[in-house]
């Protein structure tokens, strides 16, 4: 009888304590394990290992993530089963995850040791990433793989390093450009692609008597931002002060960029209210002659068979300039852990940039000019692109920037350009926003 | 732990069959067993519960209370700071955090009664017989079947101010043209709450049919023989008959409006600038994009403390119509 009780009531505790430590338990887990990432991030901010160029160890297993989810994803494949051929010994497991969610998983994968090796990203995120501890330094690798400034724009290689450490291996260079319907054109008597801000705006008023109503749309969002900031840069602005401290994107010249955009709409060359991606399937739909827009989009009209060209964007502010980024490859905090794996990502990296002329097919610029200068490149449909590589802008490496500028820049463009804000007041206001929001982030990195 | 394991299982297993042979045990041994037996009904759900639902809001309150980034070594303690923030208007997440609360309000306000009064309709039509029923019952609810991206994929592009169908036949038919739904409000609410009506309304009226289905035929007949119209006899015997179907349905409908993500989300992102942008968007966005998980985590208690005022108040409404 007692020894039931007993058994029975030391059960219940014993279920109880178990339920709290089961509690406990998942919450010491979670942020145990936080802390000792960060510090096992620590410990490996410099990578021991010395690359030599070639893989002799045993084989190994690479985990690659990238986000080429769109026409560029069959070039990559390609060249990663190329790169497999030629390191039997390397197995380089994939996984391609959209841009948009890749930032957020990246960091959360790596972080519970379930992320990638090596990675592609782009360079305005390096900085964000290195400051998470997400990436390490490769100075080594950019050594001895003898990479030096003189091989790349000194843009393009110096927005790939944070606090003097060199975090990403830059693969190509892709920027904003305009593409524009060949037959439209033609039909209109427009002869050539407008390289001034006048020659568009006559032919847009050429094209608008022939036969479209609304030659040029203008989004609110997507890709909005970087036409702005496209246009900033023409006008002799910056975005952001370089040291990260605070955005300047409210100047005369910032104003005067949005104003021109707003303009656009005003003239009736863009119909008002353009939703979210609406002209980009408009052009494709052939209800509009001229749209800016990225060149990863290149292979996509290819497919849509429309019959288009590309061009360099019209210098409209004083000083040709056009928003650009580039695809970085990286190496993870994970694969600092195994020496195999490292050596094995860094001959990954290694090969991957020498045979960046391939990746041209995937309507990018490799960013090495010594591909730059093959005649594979030569011949693609960007290659007016490539050939103004030097008139390419990139945001300064601060860490958190992208997600500031998604809060504060974004906005304001889309609220001038629904004609909801005056340009002038909607830029002020985002720049004091995100102004607060850098100081914020300056102290939460230590920057 | 195998031993105990082992006593566990006889004190509930083995008690039973055991006390039946002693005899004289057994009143002893059934409270005991009695005591037990519910806790390891429970344990399956509870361990569940405790590890899906109170950790996480332990945890939850515990990341408040923080500077949390989980990429960063240093998650310092910063006190009520998340929540004083959401009332300082100075702060950078003031009013974009209010802004979304807003929206999430007007978005409630308007689809939660035409959420209630709509299905409504269409189950007391539902519940008539009339050929090709179950074919008309099928239409209504098939929406519901379909994800939320299907759902906003869909009516974004036919909703298009420039290129889509609604405006091209809106103007076949000599009306206005150029509506912005998706870039202009009060015209994205409309959309976005006319789309949240198709896309569930069929939900809540199977729900309505089947509480309808519960009503006697007897009480209606009865209150024929009392020479009671249509509409008395609704609102006599229909209505006071569905009042706990509709408590249920409020409430539900409350708290899914008041959650709403991914409408705005993918149709609107959140446009004209921000004011379609709702709590659990800002909130997502903050915590999952900007890894601001302490002010996040802070956010979701404001909205969870709102949302459980709110239902008290629904449940006091019925209870007190009920009384």
């Amino acid at each position: 009888m007692t020894d039931s009780t007993i058994s029975s009531s030391l059960s219940r505790r014993r279920l109880l304590t178990l339920g709290a430590s089961l509690a406990a338990g998942s919450a010491l887990a979670a942020c145990g394990g936080g802390k000792s990432a960060g510090e096992a991030a620590k410990g490996a901010s410099a990578p021991q290992s010395t690359f030599s160029g070639t893989y002799d160890g045993p084989q190994v297993e690479l985990s690659y993530w990238n986000g080429f989810t769109g026409g560029d994803g069959p070039f990559m494949k390609q060249m990663v089963g190329e790169f497999m051929k030629d390191n039997p010994k390397i197995a380089v497991k994939t996984n391609t995850v959209e841009w948009a969610q890749y930032y957020q998983r990246v960091p959360a994968a790596v972080q519970a040791g379930k992320g990638p090796d090596v990675g592609a990203m782009h360079l305005d995120q390096l900085a964000t990433n290195a400051a998470r501890n997400v990436i390490v330094p490769i100075d080594d690798l950019s050594t001895s793989l003898g990479l030096s400034a003189g091989d790349f724009t000194p843009e393009v290689w110096q927005a790939g390093t944070y606090k003097d450490k060199r975090y990403g291996i830059p693969l190509d260079v892709h920027s904003l450009a305009m593409y524009y319907n060949t037959d439209e054109f033609e039909r209109a008597g427009v002869t050539a692609a407008p390289k001034t801000d006048a020659e568009l705006q006559d032919a847009l008023g050429t094209l608008t008597s022939a036969s479209i109503p609304n030659p040029f749309w203008m989004p609110n969002r997507w890709p909005a931002h970087l036409m702005f900031l496209s246009l900033l840069w023409q006008n002799g602005g910056e975005p952001y002060a370089k040291d990260g401290t605070k955005a300047t994107f409210d100047s005369d010249a910032g104003v005067k960029a949005l104003s021109w955009m707003v303009d656009v709409v005003n003239k009736g060359f863009s119909p008002k209210n353009v939703a979210v991606d609406s002209q980009y399937v408009a052009f494709k739909n052939k209800k509009l002659a001229v749209t800016w827009d990225g060149i990863w989009q290149i292979n996509d009209l290819k497919a849509a068979k429309l019959p288009f060209a590309l061009a360099p964007l019209p210098n409209i502010g004083g000083t040709q300039a056009a928003w650009a980024n580039s695809h970085n490859f990286y190496i993870t905090k994970q694969a600092t852990a195994d020496d195999n794996k490292l050596n094995a990502a860094k001959t990954f990296i290694d090969w991957m940039s020498k045979h960046s002329a391939e990746w041209a097919g995937a309507g990018m610029v490799p960013a090495r000019k010594s591909v730059r200068e093959t005649a594979k490149v030569q011949d693609t449909t960007q290659a007016p692109i490539a050939a103004q590589i030097s008139s390419l802008r990139f945001l300064p490496p601060v860490p958190g920037l992208g997600d500031v500028q998604a809060q504060t820049l974004e906005i304001a463009v889309a609220d001038a350009v629904l004609g909801k804000k005056q340009p002038a007041a909607a830029l002020k206001d985002a720049a004091t926003q995100a102004t607060k929001l850098m100081e914020a982030n300056n102290k939460k990195f230590g920057a | 732990m195998s031993t105990s394991e082992a006593a566990r299982r006889t004190g509930v297993v083995a008690g039973p069959a055991r006390s039946q042979a002693t005899g004289t045990a057994a009143p002893a041994r059934r409270r005991g067993g009695g005591g037990l037996a519910p806790w390891l009904f429970l344990a399956p759900y509870l361990v569940l519960f405790l590890s899906f639902v109170v950790a996480p809001i332990v945890y939850g309150l515990w990341i408040s209370l923080h500077d949390y980034d989980y990429t960063l070594p240093g998650k310092p303690f910063v006190g009520f700071d998340n929540y004083v923030k959401l009332v300082d208007p100075s702060s950078t997440t003031f009013s974009n955090f209010w802004a979304a609360m807003r929206a999430t309000g007007i978005f409630t306000l308007f689809s939660v009664p035409l959420l209630l009064v709509l299905p409504l309709l269409v189950a007391l039509v539902m519940n008539g017989r009339f050929r090709g029923r179950n074919l008309f019952r099928a239409l209504y609810f098939a929406p519901y079947v379909l994800g939320v991206a299907v759902v906003a994929v869909i009516w974004r592009f036919l909703l298009d101010a420039n290129i889509g169908i609604v405006n091209q036949y809106l103007g076949d038919l000599g009306l206005p043209e150029a509506i912005p739904w998706l870039t202009s409000t009060p015209q994205a609410w409309v959309a976005l709450v006319g789309v949240t009506v198709w896309w569930t309304l069929g939900f809540n009226a199977v729900i309505y049919l089947a509480g309808l289905q519960e009503i006697s035929a007897e009480l209606y007949e009865a209150a024929r023989v009392d020479g009671a119209n249509r509409w008395q006899s609704f609102w006599n015997v229909t209505f006071p008959g569905l009042r706990p179907v509709v408590s249920f349905v409020t409430m539900v409908t409350i708290i899914a409006s008041a959650n709403m993500f991914g409408q705005s989300y993918l149709m609107t992102r959140g446009g004209p600038g921000v004011e379609t942008r709702t709590a659990i968007g800002f909130i997502a966005e903050t915590g999952l994009t900007s890894y601001q998980m302490g002010d996040a985590a802070a956010m979701s208690y404001v909205l969870t403390v709102v949302l459980m005022l709110l239902s008290v108040m629904v449940f006091r409404a019925f209870r007190e119509k009920e009384a």
